[in-house]
């Protein structure tokens, strides 16, 4: 066993904070608590998720019918655009940046991040570069619409030849997000592996950790490849430099090289925290032990390593020579086993067990349905002659919309419900949560289970305007993008009524095992203070009569207590 | 004692006995979806389509068995493992199975290098993707040997800023491809701005068209029939109208147009985007900025924007 010698004094600090802890004030400033942090990228995200929604739901009302109507072509690119730059950089990111400051200190025994003044300013990077992003749009010429990718030559065209315009800003906006990003790894990091409680060896660390962990040094490996194309690309478009630039002897498939290498690992930062969610709340909720912990845990890292040499199958038919194709086919594929194992291990966990279909439970079972579905579907594009077919088409539209959020934004609505009542202290009404779940479940399911087969069909991603064979895939695809922005409606009066006036939560409602449920709801500014439990076993040993911490009926007095 | 072993030992073969029937069940929709699956997908006009489809419909057949294996399984759990109200007890406690955990392991990872090496062979048998010839951009194109075998060609594929141009080894220059049947067709992959890409699905193919590089690309098509060619790399404000048509026709046909249309005198070519460009500016230049359309293509071919097609 290896216990971890730290001394929770040498990270205690004095009060930063000078009003009490139900001082509402305290979201609106440069506050240092990982856990009023977290909670600041939690609602930030959610208002970004609304206004990329919208976004959405403006290009399917283009969708709906064949022709370009409703928009000019260049607004529709614009809107596009932007849809997948917030929904990426404002919502989903964040977001989860917002979970992981929640949720690392508490379940490690920390009284805090590591470095809590850094943790304040990633934080406040985001409303910075919000703005920027969101001025964007009213700079002459309008945002940048060249697609998330922003490919050269397309992103350095500058029609207007101004100076300050659309595509600068975005770029400087997504270089901010990368710095953010940076400082939140260094903190996510340094945090787990320094400040665990006693006895919380690395085989006794909750999954979620293990996949923040495996996420956030999967950030700080890729995250310069991006930062430095990004920074030669704004080179590029405002000094002419000829880095990407043709006609300077420039190479623009260069630039999808540095693209790639950190945006396809991006995706694993997104999806392995969610994967660590699952293998929270199915063990919670189906009452049972998780089915093989460690393989688990070290299948986070197999995707981590692998995910820094796949990149190359987003560039099957960019002119890549065969040998090369064949070689990232395989490194692309192999990816799906340390996948399956996770999939197996979760089926494997509910199996037998005493299922509570309550609605962080099913937004998680939805979630794991579509990410077996999304993963399939990927599967079949990494394998090169299907992808040279419907790459670049709807049908990668929606395998990744499957992925990105039928499975991590449910993932994502799963863990907002189940820790919902541990850091408000209230609890949420169960009734509004099944519809939201129901609402989302068919619109996400009527929004992208059609386009699949318009991609199959040869409909290209990103036009404004379609022949009209591929009309009634858009139709289903539309109506359920609506039933989606519908779905907002009640968990928004979830949320802010049950915070306002729900019941007051107990310490533990969901009688779960793990250090953040031994904690008072919601948790006391330094988590454990003075009282860091010793940590005896591995997590989720339900049913087995292995208490997790020393001396557990202290914390759970402790907590019955305060709260 | 004597009575319960009994009723386990006939529990034990009522589940073997459901577990098959679910496995056969499974099998024939399995096999099933893979024969649908090629409904899903366009005509097969190119001597590609019909492996990628058989490659489609094999992944689709071993997908829809591990989809509707997972997901059926998680449906008996949930129809027959659910809690009663207010049961709060544990499941049972099963905290692994290391002989599982191997099987799951191994098995996918045989599955995902048997399916690599599948399509590592039907790479191997397509070979469209010849030469990638960098050069200097804005300058003559260079000529490109081709080492590869093919019947007629080469025919160059010029992309724009929203039209197509293609000009064929006699001077022709069109504004749609005409091909001619089961004839293994070389092209010079050619763009005078950004990227683009060379996309036909009834082909089943694609490929970048990439500035400053000429690339030379081979299919064959076998199919006669109108198929949209269509541009499937973003390429700015008009690039759903980056859109013509491909037309394949038996030799006899195709030479004979050849024939024809070097008598044509050059005209403006098909150009959509140029249209709508025109219309903007006349309605006040509004929307968000834009370069400029490519001016219309001189060629000896127009076609017709509202020819129906085949797929």
């Amino acid at each position: 066993m290896t216990i971890v010698n730290y001394d929770p004094r040498l990270v205690k600090t004095k009060d930063p904070y000078p009003k009490g802890p139900n001082d509402w004030k305290r979201f609106f400033s440069f506050n240092t608590d990982a856990k009023v942090i977290g909670i600041q990228y939690i609602v930030t995200a959610l208002f970004f998720l609304l206004i990329g929604g919208l976004l959405g739901m403006l290009i399917r009302g283009e969708l709906i019918t064949p022709p370009s109507d409703l928009f000019d072509p260049t607004v529709y690119n614009g809107l596009y655009t932007m849809h997948g730059t917030i929904m990426l950089f404002l919502f989903l990111f964040p977001i989860l940046s917002g979970l992981t400051n929640l949720l690392v200190p508490p379940m490690i025994g920390a009284p805090d991040m590591a470095f809590p003044k850094l943790n304040a300013l990633a934080f406040w990077l985001v409303p910075v570069f919000s703005i920027v992003l969101l001025i964007s749009f009213f700079v002459p010429g309008g945002p940048a619409s060249s697609g998330w990718w922003s490919y050269p030559p397309i992103s350095i065209q500058n029609p207007l030849g101004k100076i300050i315009n659309g595509e600068m800003l975005w770029i400087i906006a997504i270089s901010l997000s990368g710095i953010s990003s940076i400082i939140g790894a260094v903190n996510f990091v340094t945090t787990i592996i320094r400040m665990r409680a006693p006895g919380m060896g690395f085989f006794k660390m909750p999954i979620f950790i293990w996949t923040v962990l495996a996420a956030q040094l999967l950030q700080l490996l890729g995250l310069p490849a991006l930062t430095g194309g990004a920074i030669m690309l704004f080179f590029d478009l405002t000094f002419q430099t000829s880095f990407f630039r043709v006609e300077g002897g420039g190479d623009p498939v260069l630039f999808q090289h540095f693209f790639w290498f950190y945006s396809h690992p991006a995706v694993y930062v997104m999806v392995l925290p969610v994967f660590g969610i699952f293998s929270e709340l199915f063990p919670v909720y189906s009452r049972k032990p998780l089915f093989g912990y460690k393989f688990v845990a070290v299948a986070s890292f197999g995707i981590t390593i692998l995910s820094l040499v796949v990149w190359v199958h987003h560039m099957f038919y960019t002119g890549t020579p065969m040998w090369m194709r064949n070689l990232f086919m395989f490194t692309t594929m192999l990816i799906a086993v340390p996948t399956g194992v996770k999939v197996f291990a979760w089926i494997a966990t509910l199996w037998g067990g005493n299922i509570r279909l309550s609605t962080p439970m099913l937004f998680c079972l939805g979630g794991l349905f579509n990410f077996i579905f999304g993963g399939i579907t990927g599967v079949m594009l990494a394998t090169v002659p299907v992808d040279i077919h419907v790459g670049n088409t709807y049908f990668v539209v929606a395998h990744f919309h499957y992925i990105i959020f039928n499975t991590i934004a449910f993932g994502i609505f799963a863990a907002i419900y189940h820790w919902f009542p541990k850091f408000t202290g209230k609890m949420f009404y169960e009734g509004l949560g099944k519809v939201h779940f129901a609402l989302t479940f068919i619109g996400a399911t009527l929004n992208w289970l059609p386009l699949h087969w318009a991609g199959l069909l040869g409909m290209p991603r990103r036009v404004a305007s379609y022949d009209p064979e591929f009309a009634i895939w858009n139709v289903l695809a539309s109506i359920g993008a609506f039933i989606l922005g519908v779905a907002s409606i009640p968990f928004i009066l979830n949320m802010v009524s049950s915070w306002v006036r729900g019941k007051s939560a107990p310490p533990n409602p969901w009688k779960a095992i793990g250090l953040e449920w031994l904690l008072p709801s919601p948790p006391p500014h330094e988590n454990f203070e003075e009282d860091i439990p010793t940590v005896l076993n591995e997590p989720y040993c339900y049913g087995l009569d292995k208490p997790f911490v020393e001396d557990e009926q202290f914390y759970i007095e402790k907590s019955l207590k305060k709260s | 004692m004597n009575t319960r072993i009994r009723r386990l030992k006939k529990k034990s073969f009522s589940n073997t006995f459901i577990i098959i029937i679910a496995v056969v069940l499974n099998i024939l929709i399995s096999l099933l979806m893979g024969y649908w699956s090629y409904s899903w997908l366009p005509i097969q006009a190119s001597e590609a389509a019909h492996y990628v489809d058989n490659l489609f419909a094999f992944e689709t057949t071993i997908g829809t068995f591990i989809f509707l294996g997972c997901t059926g399984t998680m449906a008996w759990i949930l129809v027959f493992n659910r809690a009663p109200k207010y049961d709060e007890s544990n499941g049972e406690p099963l905290e692994g199975n290391l002989k599982l955990e191997i099987v799951w392991t191994i098995v996918p990872l045989i599955l995902v290098l048997a399916i690599s090496t599948y399509s590592t062979n039907v790479n191997l048998k397509l070979e469209n993707l010849g030469a990638k010839i960098k050069y200097n951009f804005g300058a003559e194109v260079p000529f490109v040997e081709e080492k590869k075998v093919f019947d007629y060609g080469p025919i160059d594929v010029i992309s724009r800023q929203w039209n197509w141009e293609f000009v064929y080894p006699n001077g022709i220059h069109s504004s749609e491809l005409h091909l001619p049947l089961n004839n293994k067709t070389n092209f010079r992959l050619i763009t005078e701005d950004v990227i683009h890409s060379f996309y036909v699905p009834a082909f089943r193919l694609k490929q970048d068209i990439i500035p400053g590089s000429v690339i030379t690309y081979s299919l064959t098509p076998t199919k006669e029939g109108v198929f949209r060619l269509r541009d499937a790399m973003f390429s700015g404000a008009y690039f759903s109208q980056n859109q013509t048509n491909v037309i394949v026709e038996s030799e006899d046909v195709f030479y004979k147009w050849i024939k024809d249309t070097v008598k044509k005198e050059p005209q403006n070519g098909l150009n959509p985007a140029g249209r709508l460009y025109e219309k903007r500016l006349k309605n006040g230049n509004r929307g968000w900025a834009t370069v400029k359309p490519a001016p219309d293509p001189k060629v000896n071919e127009v076609g017709s924007e509202s020819r129906p097609h085949d797929s």
